[in-house]
């Protein structure tokens, strides 16, 4: 018999009950919760007269909606300005306070986004199950854990019942084999695997990232590959446990300790696809072909190397991808044949759950050291993704070299990302964004992004367009 | 959730692949602690030409006479036809709320975004998924046909044309049961709990740091 893979152990080790049409009940260690999907499922909950099954398996935290200026920040839950989202992040409050559910509030220095929380704190570990009200789950599969998201009816299904109705994905390996060139990040592999497979190629899969460059990753790495796997389609990228993921998860406040942790530790090198394991699609790249990313459209798989051209439509033969393309550059405000490198910029952003934790702030300051911000850029901000994180960041200086450099250093969360409080494109504004989603409107309306690596968009910063960061000395 | 059975209504085109959910429902309304109320706001960067914000009277606002949902011909239509990956992007269920809310029960495409696909069982919406070719050639006879509407009957899994010709569609057997009952997830499962249970005790022997 065949070996199993990443998932299929997953799947197995959770499996409660299958049933004969094919759906199965799949036990859920951990529920992240979020103030934007959570209010619907807590009040679902209430009118049935239920209670959360497992009270300590769920955390919350505010991050969508919390303002990051330090200012607006001083007065906690109070000093929000917006009503709409005030009152969003207090039903959270009050919510969580009400059930008993361990919540990271507004000002904790515990608080920022869901996925970087997860794993920060050891809430996500090797051979869970994680499901969050959040597209971008995803990203917590990089422990070696299935991780994907829900939508809100199944938020109030997890917390009534710890578990989840679902059905076996198909499995999908996309192997990276090779080094990655210098000034080639996690990101621009991710970038490069969408481009190559599409903004549907994983759709039905559960997602596994392989072969040496991917093992090459830091665990942080492996986090921002992880969270786009939904950017290909897939709802759950994951890769293999391995002693690296060990170390991360060590001393992290929720992580298992004494006895349990030596226990846990033998345990989840077995996280991981055996050798013989067979999945039903398999996609090969070779790592150093992949060159700095920059996204030109309006999806992620819209993609380019930096030394690149935008595509001229005429050249697509496909007539519905011509004409989404033609759509894109119109929605761009680019044109087919124009270097990537002469994109005019408005605006920079490094944060999000892709690019958001201590390494990716250093590979940014790393870039942005004893420079200046491009006086073609309007506003350069970095938003760090946890409490945590900015504080290391503060530790190290690294908020000293951005603000020098002339960036806005902000307080933790999705901020612009998705620009639900105030961070936002104006219309029409060119943003090099270190988020995942390039989607109309998605970080302000009529805002354009452009996805790249921190470094790429400190480069750019500084640029005040599209460079190639290979060529800007230390890289 | 309420029961899909059978639906005859007029159909709309959304002529775009990758229709994402940031499309179906911008974010700024995602700040809302409740189910309803969405409708007004669906498409709405599509649908209107200024900035859509939460609770704002829409009745005033200038439209984009280009898209197919301000398009008199339209008026009414409960059935969304699109192109593949329709709802890709965020897990949002305001997307199959807002859809709901303005009135369409029934969505065709070529394919859809699995975290979507899955919240529109959830919400008494039927998704299905044709191929390629079926959905060039209902696009074409939308196009074609003022007024042009269709019969969904799910539970003989059957589209039926004006004209009295039929299509087939797939729909897996659970959701179906699920779907033509309007039956709750919730207490369905909730009849396993001794199952869970012992899972539980199971589960704890193996990884007891997941119980501490
Ligand atoms: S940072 Fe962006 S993608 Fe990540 S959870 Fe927040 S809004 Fe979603």
């Amino acid at each position: 018999m065949a070996g199993k893979t990443l998932y299929d152990k997953l799947w197995d080790q959770h499996l409660v009950t299958q049933r004969e049409d094919g759906t199965a009940l799949i036990y859920i260690d951990r529920h992240l919760i979020h103030e934007v999907t959570s209010p619907q499922a807590f009040e679902g909950l209430r009118i049935a007269g239920r209670k959360p099954w497992r009270t300590a398996a769920n955390i919350a935290t505010p991050d969508h909606n919390v303002p990051t200026t330090t200012v607006e920040r001083l007065e906690g839950l109070e000093g929000i300005e917006d009503e709409i989202s005030r009152i969003q992040i207090q039903t959270l409050d009050d919510n969580c306070d009400e059930l008993g559910i361990t919540e990271f509030k507004i000002n904790d220095i515990r608080q920022g986004i869901v996925h970087v929380v997860g794993p920060e704190q050891g809430a996500t570990l090797p051979g869970m199950t994680v499901v969050c009200g959040d597209s971008h789950t995803s990203t917590h599969g990089a422990l070696g854990a299935l991780a994907h998201g829900i939508g809100t009816s199944e938020v109030e299904h997890v917390l009534a019942t710890q578990c989840l109705l679902a059905k076996k994905m198909k499995n999908m390996l996309i192997r990276i084999d090779g080094k990655l060139r210098n000034g080639v990040t996690a990101k621009d592999l991710v970038l490069a695997i969408i481009g190559k497979i599409g903004t549907a190629g994983g759709t039905g899969y559960a997602m596994e990232f392989g072969g040496e460059a991917i093992r090459d990753l830091s665990v942080e790495g492996r986090m921002t590959v992880c969270n786009m796997a939904i950017e290909a389609g897939a709802r759950a990228g994951m890769i293999a446990c391995d002693q690296k993921t060990i170390d991360y998860c060590k001393g992290r406040p929720l992580a298992p300790q004494g006895e349990d942790w030596a226990l846990a530790e033998k345990s989840w090198l077995d996280w991981c696809s055996d050798d013989d394991a067979v999945f039903d699609h398999v996609v090969e790249m070779r790592a150093e072909d992949i060159a700095p990313q920059v996204t030109w459209g309006s999806s992620p798989e819209m993609v380019a190397s930096i030394t690149d051209r935008v595509p001229v439509p005429a050249e697509e033969t496909d007539p519905t991808r011509r004409q989404s393309l033609e759509r894109a550059l119109e929605y761009m405000g680019l044109n087919g044949g124009q270097l990537i490198k002469d994109i005019p910029l408005d605006k920079v952003f490094i944060g999000s759950c892709t690019n958001s934790r201590i390494e990716d702030l250093r590979a940014a300051a790393a870039v942005v050291q004893g420079q200046q911000v491009s006086t073609k850029i309007k506003l350069a901000m970095v938003v760090p993704g946890s409490g945590l994180v900015q504080k290391q960041a503060e530790s190290e200086g690294l908020n000293d070299i951005f603000t020098a450099a002339g960036f806005e250093w902000r307080e933790p969360g999705c901020s612009m990302c998705l620009a639900m409080n105030a961070d936002k494109l104006q219309e029409g504004e060119h943003c090099a964004s270190t988020s995942n989603r390039n989607f109309e409107g998605r970080q302000g309306f009529g805002g354009r992004s452009h996805l790249v690596s921190p470094a790429m968009a400190a480069a750019a910063a500084i640029a005040g367009r599209f460079v190639d960061v290979r060529e800007m000395g230390e890289g | 959730m309420r029961a899909f059975t059978a639906l005859e209504g007029v159909v709309m085109p959304i002529d775009r692949a990758n229709v994402d959910t940031d499309m179906i429902i911008p974010k700024q309304f995602l700040k809302s602690i409740k189910r309803s109320g969405f409708g007004p706001y669906l498409f709405d960067e599509l649908r209107y030409l200024d900035k859509g914000e939460p609770d704002m009277d829409c009745t005033h606002r200038p439209l984009n006479t280009e898209f197919s949902l301000n398009h008199e011909r339209y008026a009414g239509a409960n059935i969304l036809l699109s192109r593949q990956n329709f709802g890709c992007g965020s897990s949002r269920e305001h997307a199959p709320w807002a859809l709901d809310d303005f009135g369409f029960r029934c969505l065709i495409a070529p394919s859809f975004a699995d975290i979507f696909f899955n919240n529109c069982f959830k919400n008494g919406i039927l998704p299905i998924q044709l191929s390629d070719e079926i959905v060039d050639q209902l696009f074409d006879v939308v196009d074609e046909t003022e007024g042009f509407s269709l019969a969904v009957d799910l539970a003989s899994q059957t589209i039926t044309l004006p004209d009295g010709s039929s299509i087939a569609f797939e729909v897996d057997s659970f959701r179906k049961h699920c779907l033509l009952n309007g039956l709750d997830d919730i207490a369905l499962t909730l009849e396993d709990a001794d199952q869970i249970r012992a899972f539980e005790v199971g589960h704890k022997q193996k990884a007891p740091w997941l119980y501490r």
